[in-house]
């Protein structure tokens, strides 16, 4: 059985390191923070100005002034500080933050990210995507291997967009574990039950030893 | 001089003209100058260029003055939550530059501080570096971007003293502080006007040097995104 989303991200908790600050994207890498290993304390940044953030408010102490940057409801925690967005984004772009855990729609062998825009499709825009795979010390995609009409996401190269260009060090999908190394994409492991022919075959990108 | 205005309407009085480029604060619906966008509505002041990280939502925030055709151009990051904004962008009506989120706010902040233009990392090798001078230091290219100076900047805080001294609450500060340094003139909105020497000076988030007019209302404070957790 391949890995479901919350298995995708408790397989991407287990890169975080003790008392690394760490930005989560939307999606997939916001549940990342359900599965933070014990004896490890990170500190997770909101792009849009806070660090130490906290869990879901409980219900009726949702505070329209307190929010993601998704723009959910959460809490503050002892430790927390907040601060402006360009503030926020001088500590992505001068490398204070470790790690980024993000979404893809395709991601290439040679570590090229496309997370944005369909182009004559979906307009939303990058928000802090481009200065998070540009600033932080190592990009981590967490990701479903193929579409929804089954086909891989794991490229030769993005057909789309790109978010950044050489940016993403660590590929996490449903069906295993994928670095980015010269000349291709090197296999580091596989989800539970799926067999190394199995991502073969659902991966574009070139595999190498 | 008084910076203290009685409503939006008063406070925006003699600032605005066709074509203006306004930059606004706010995050999503956080922090968003919701009485001046409502007032700029009712002022009808037309051709806007807005930068602003998001556009609001269809019938709040920056989405009204989408939904009354002001809105010329929008500069902002994202704008995935408004249906009228995707409508009007793909049928050519409305004009976007998508700007990476910290470049925008770096571009704020650049512009207010005198600084006409920096070099970044974030986006070489995409279309937004397309067109842009793009440099090498150390071995790393990095494009350069340019700082924005707006004709007016509108804003939202918590408190302000009858000086300007603004302070912001939790993540609604976002872009408000560096979207008001970067304004001619800056129009602050807040929730409460406390007196003199009521503020911590040492705990002042921004300075009222920045700050030329003020107002104070009641604010909707509207939630995008309501999710909790049950109790134990």
């Amino acid at each position: 059985m391949p890995w479901d989303r919350n298995q995708i991200a408790a397989r991407a908790a287990q890169e975080l390191q003790d008392g690394w600050y760490v930005n989560l994207g939307i999606g997939i890498p916001t549940l990342v923070a359900n599965y933070i290993p014990e004896g490890i304390s990170v500190t997770l940044q909101s792009e849009n100005g806070m660090l130490g953030m906290g869990p879901f408010p409980y219900e009726g102490e949702e505070d329209p002034d307190l929010i993601n940057a998704g723009k959910q409801t959460i809490t503050e925690l002892p430790q927390t500080a907040y601060f402006d967005s360009a503030q926020s984004f001088a500590m992505i772009r001068g490398g204070k933050i470790a790690m980024a855990i993000l979404g893809a729609m395709e991601v290439a062998e040679n570590g090229d990210l496309a997370n944005w825009m369909i182009p004559g499709k979906l307009v939303k825009g990058m928000g802090g995507a481009m200065d998070l795979v540009a600033g932080v010390g190592r990009v981590v995609v967490v990701m479903d291997h193929t579409s929804k009409h089954g086909e891989s996401k794991v490229l030769k190269s993005c057909t789309l967009p790109l978010t950044g260009k050489g940016v993403v060090s660590r590929i996490i999908t449903n069906l295993g574990v994928l670095d980015v190394v010269p000349g291709g994409l090197k296999l580091v492991e596989l989800a539970d039950g799926v067999t190394e022919a199995e991502l073969r075959a659902a991966t574009e990108a070139t595999l190498v030893n | 001089m008084k910076k203290v205005y009685p409503d939006a309407a008063a406070a925006l009085d003699g600032l605005l003209f066709d074509g203006m480029f306004i930059a606004a604060g706010g995050f999503g619906l956080g922090g968003i100058p919701e009485l001046l966008i409502a007032a700029l509505r009712e002022a009808g002041t037309r051709n806007l260029t807005v930068a602003s990280n998001n556009a609001g939502v269809d019938g709040f925030g920056l989405g009204v003055l989408l939904e009354s055709r002001q809105v010329k151009k929008m500069i902002s990051s994202y704008v995935g939550e408004n249906a009228e904004f995707m409508r009007q962008y793909l049928s050519g009506e409305l004009e976007l530059e998508f700007n990476p989120q910290g470049t925008l706010a770096e571009r704020m902040r650049a512009g207010g501080a005198g600084i006409p233009g920096f070099y970044t990392a974030t986006g070489v090798g995409t279309v937004i570096a397309e067109g842009k001078e793009v440099k090498s230091f150390n071995g790393r290219d990095y494009v350069l971007e340019t700082g924005i100076v707006a004709d007016l900047s509108i804003v939202k805080a918590w408190k302000a003293d009858p000086s300007g001294n603004l302070v912001f609450r939790k993540t609604a500060r976002n872009f408000n502080p560096p979207a008001a340094t970067c304004g001619k003139v800056c129009v602050a909105e807040v929730e409460e006007i406390v007196p003199l020497g009521a503020l911590d000076p040492d705990s002042i988030h921004l300075p009222g040097i920045y700050v030329h007019r003020i107002v104070q209302g009641a604010h909707e404070k509207r939630i995008e995104q309501r999710t909790v957790r049950p109790r134990a």
